[in-house]
């Protein structure tokens, strides 16, 4: 890096766009363009957008993890390292689990499905209310998520949460990605890879493994946009809220379930 | 009317500092557990992301519950001009200070970031009820210490019974808030109730007062003072009710819901198949913190025994301590019901069992230690300020008419 | 202030000098660790006193732009300061900047300043650490080259724009 002036920010924004110009002006989709755009931005996530999720049960298979695998090392989860001597009961309830999956049976008809579990993004979501810092936070396009620079650990928005979809850290970290800060004693879940959409992609870690694997069980996407694909196969189906009793209108959404 | 002389709690110097000494030991053990847990992380705990909120929680909730109930006795004094229980006033506003920074250092050490309390105290979130309790508590202590301020300076006299009224629904306010902390939480069965609230003004009722007829009867022991049987009677009386208050409180919760068919479940695991929570209510909650006491209390074989007072005051504390252990963690332990209609069969989470907790010595040690800084500053407070009067002996014949 | 002989007045001026001595020691231009990316510059991204001065308040600025409203490329980022002053060692690995005697470290060492950040951030960068878990392959994707392909767009990290920054003026 070469900056002598003492103005280097405007450079770099001179040049992002001329940069942003010329990959804009090569590339053949058009939708690209506004997406470096946006993320180049400086005012931050729009509220014009809601990211959500459609998860389509049918086509998540049983005994596949491929989600949650690709979730731990989006987020480094994978670099947490079990302390001597824990059990493994201890180890799983412990552990960050930002998305797991769940088997389930009807009671009544026997029907069986599955499906993974996370962070549901609600609309209203109960751990922001409760959160008695405003560390647990939504963000504009409808990512909650907790700022851990001012998480204390009280751990009441585990206790709020409908979906236990949160996790304390239980223990110190040693090793941790540059985008994926971790440390003792905060909270933290899914943030729909918060951190990918900011740079202007458009999935998730968890919908990329899913796709790999051939299922497409996991559909991500802006949920106000009446074009994308998840706003219109959500037009097209029934789908279904967890706890919907709650009216939390989540961002995270089941079919066939 | 024979005055009230207050005097500083003087007892032999052995006495007061070996007790002052021991309560000390207590405090550092619990600190160096507090320091283990917060050096290593919270994993050399039970607690988990399952069992979110444990013992230290359970210590903290009952000793912050007593706090509010404690300034009950100068309540009655001042505010609704009981007789009997004025001298009693200031050593009342004391306990409930002392027994309020017990509760809140034991909740501050389990915290994930300890050393980030700056920011509790800075950044706010008014929509949740966690962070009004802040204010909450801190605002009990100052209007709790300015009303003892005005108990104790004559020249303050005249603010008494304003100030009184204020901390009288503070404390009011206070328990509301504590009892909302779980009041609001729509997301699990057993904690969604309005009825929360005003049980945990009835249960502060409770414990305060069986802490202050407790530590009463320990400093008049400890400084070789006495207290007339009359003055225990009323307040042994007044335990016996709230005692009752508090089961039947504990009876129109479950009825409710009983009533309610979703929670059936919880209702099943609390009352009868929950395995160690179902004998925490049955045995914990409702024998030994309700019946025994009652009866210990009202039986005539009993009427002037203060053993037997003792006993069920320290009886009504360990039911109080089941009670919110199976409000905190049973609560918690229950699984919540994400799926209706549907079983679990598979999940690395817990989801749909009921979640495990067994409590470390670590968490054990740190709730006793917020115990022993309510006592010690209850001893301190004793021997500086003017609070405990020199004789609690029984007024003359028709004084108190 | 009679009371101040001329002995001690003298005492205070050679201690106050000794100070000042030590002062302008640490705040010399040898702050930069020897074998950081940070060393071949001339500037950090504000002018050395500011940076000195204020980074802090920069840093908190920004971490609340980037964790709030998503905005990533922020003037001033922890990633970076740990990008360009990570010192590498003989293997060619790099030393945590909070390591002893480490850019970071020594400074809030000196001033007593306790070090939060790398409680939770990474404390080297992180594509040639060498630990296997940097940048995964999935996020080589080409950046400067007119090849994008629909399914992965385009995107720039931050690092990679500072780097085609410096290739730009000709770095």
């Amino acid at each position: 890096m070469s900056i002598n002036n003492d103005q280097p920010d405007l450079q770099r924004r001179d040049f992002i766009g001329k940069t942003v110009l010329a990959a804009g002006a090569a590339t053949v989709a058009p939708g690209v363009l506004l997406t470096v755009a946006n993320a180049g931005s400086d005012e931050g996530v729009s509220s014009a957008v809601r990211w959500g999720m459609l998860i389509d049960t049918n086509k998540c298979v049983d005994g596949c993890s491929a989600c949650v695998e690709a979730c731990d090392k989006e987020n480094g989860i994978d670099l947490i390292e079990r302390p001597q001597g824990q059990s493994d009961e201890m180890w799983n309830a412990q552990r960050p689990q930002w998305i797991r999956k769940v088997k389930l049976r009807d009671t009544q008809t026997g029907e069986i499905s599955n499906l993974p579990m996370m962070c549901q993004h609600c609309e209203h979501p109960p751990c922001v209310d409760v959160c008695p810092t405003g560390a647990s936070f939504k963000r504009a396009d409808g990512i909650v998520m907790v700022d851990r620079h001012i998480c204390i650990g009280c751990r009441y928005c585990m206790m709020a949460c409908p979906y236990k979809a949160r996790s304390f850290i239980h223990q110190d970290i040693a090793e941790q990605l540059t985008s994926a800060p971790r440390g003792k004693g905060c909270v933290e879940s899914c943030h729909l890879c918060a951190n990918r959409i900011d740079a202007g992609r458009e999935t998730t870690a968890c919908q990329d493994a899913c796709n790999q694997e051939g299922h497409k069980a996991i559909l991500f996407g802006d949920l106000k946009n009446p074009d994308s694909e998840i706003a219109r196969a959500l037009k097209a189906q029934h789908s279904r809220q967890i706890r919907a009793d709650l009216e939390l209108n989540t961002g995270v959404r089941y079919t066939n379930v | 009317m024979i005055k009230t002389q207050y005097r500083e709690l003087y007892c032999s110097s052995p006495r007061y500092w070996g007790g002052l000494a021991s309560l000390a030991f207590i405090i550092l053990v619990g600190l160096g557990a507090a320091f283990y847990m917060e050096h290593n992380g919270h994993f050399v705990t039970g607690m988990s992301n399952q069992i979110v909120w444990g013992l230290p929680h359970v210590f903290a909730i009952f000793l912050i519950v007593a706090a509010s109930g404690a300034l009950n006795v100068a309540s009655i004094g001042s505010v609704f001009g009981g007789p009997m229980y004025k001298p009693l006033g200031r050593f009342s506003g004391l306990l409930s200070i002392g027994l309020l920074a017990g509760g809140l250092v034991v909740l501050l050490l389990d915290l994930g970031r300890p050393d980030r309390l700056i920011v509790a105290m800075t950044t706010y979130n008014f929509k949740s009820i966690f962070a009004w309790n802040i204010i909450l508590y801190t605002g009990f202590f100052t209007i709790v210490g300015l009303y003892l301020w005005a108990m104790m300076d004559r020249k303050f006299e005249q603010f008494k019974r304003p100030i009184g009224f204020a901390a009288f629904f503070w404390r009011l306010a206070l328990t509301t808030g504590t009892g909302s902390i779980f009041g609001f939480l729509v997301a699990r069965e057993a904690y969604d109730a309005a009825i929360m609230a005003p049980m945990f003004i009835i249960m502060s009722f409770s414990y305060g007062l069986a802490f202050f007829i407790i530590t009463l009867m320990a400093a008049y022991w400890w400084a070789d003072r006495s207290i007339g049987d009359l003055r225990l009677a009323k307040l042994k009386n007044l335990l016996g009710v709230f005692v009752g208050a508090v089961l039947y409180f504990a009876l129109v919760y479950h009825l409710t819901n009983l009533y309610v068919t979703q929670h059936h479940g919880v209702e099943r695991f609390i009352l009868l198949d929950g395995g160690i929570y179902t004998n925490m209510f049955w045995i914990g909650q409702v024998v030994i913190g309700g019946i025994i006491p009652l009866f210990l209390l009202y039986s005539p074989a009993f009427a002037t025994s203060r053993f037997a007072i003792t006993v069920a005051s320290l009886l009504v504390l360990i039911g109080g301590f089941f009670q919110i252990y199976v409000i905190v963690i049973g609560g918690q332990a229950f699984p919540m019901n994400l799926f209706p209609g549907k079983e679990v069969l598979e999940s690395s989470f817990f989801d749909g069992v009921v979640a495990g907790y067994s409590p470390s010595l670590a968490e054990a040690l740190l709730g006793i230690a917020g115990v022993a800084v309510s006592m010690i500053l209850v001893a301190i407070g004793a021997r500086m300020l003017r609070v405990l009067p020199e004789s609690l002996e029984d007024p003359a014949e028709g004084e108190c008419v | 202030m009679g009371s101040l002989s001329g002995i001690r007045r003298f005492a205070g001026m050679v201690v106050g000098g000794a100070l000042m001595l030590l002062a302008t020691g640490a705040i010399s231009d040898s702050a930069v660790t020897k074998g950081s990316k940070a060393a071949g510059l001339d500037t950090c991204v504000a002018p050395t006193a500011a940076m000195r001065r204020n980074h802090m308040d920069y840093l908190k600025h920004d971490r609340r732009e980037t964790v709030h409203k998503g905005i990533r490329n922020t003037q001033y980022s922890l990633a970076e300061c740990v990008e360009c002053h990570a010192e590498k060692d003989s293997a060619g690995a790099y030393k945590p900047v909070n390591a002893d005697g480490q850019f970071c470290e020594s400074c809030h060492s000196y001033v007593a300043v306790n070090l939060t950040c790398f409680q939770c951030h990474r404390k080297t960068p992180e594509n040639m650490s060498g630990n296997g878990t940097a940048m995964r392959e999935g996020d080589q994707r080409q950046v400067f080259g007119l090849l994008q392909s629909v399914d992965q767009p385009l995107s720039l990290s931050r690092d990679e724009l500072t780097r085609l920054h410096a290739k730009i003026e000709g770095n």
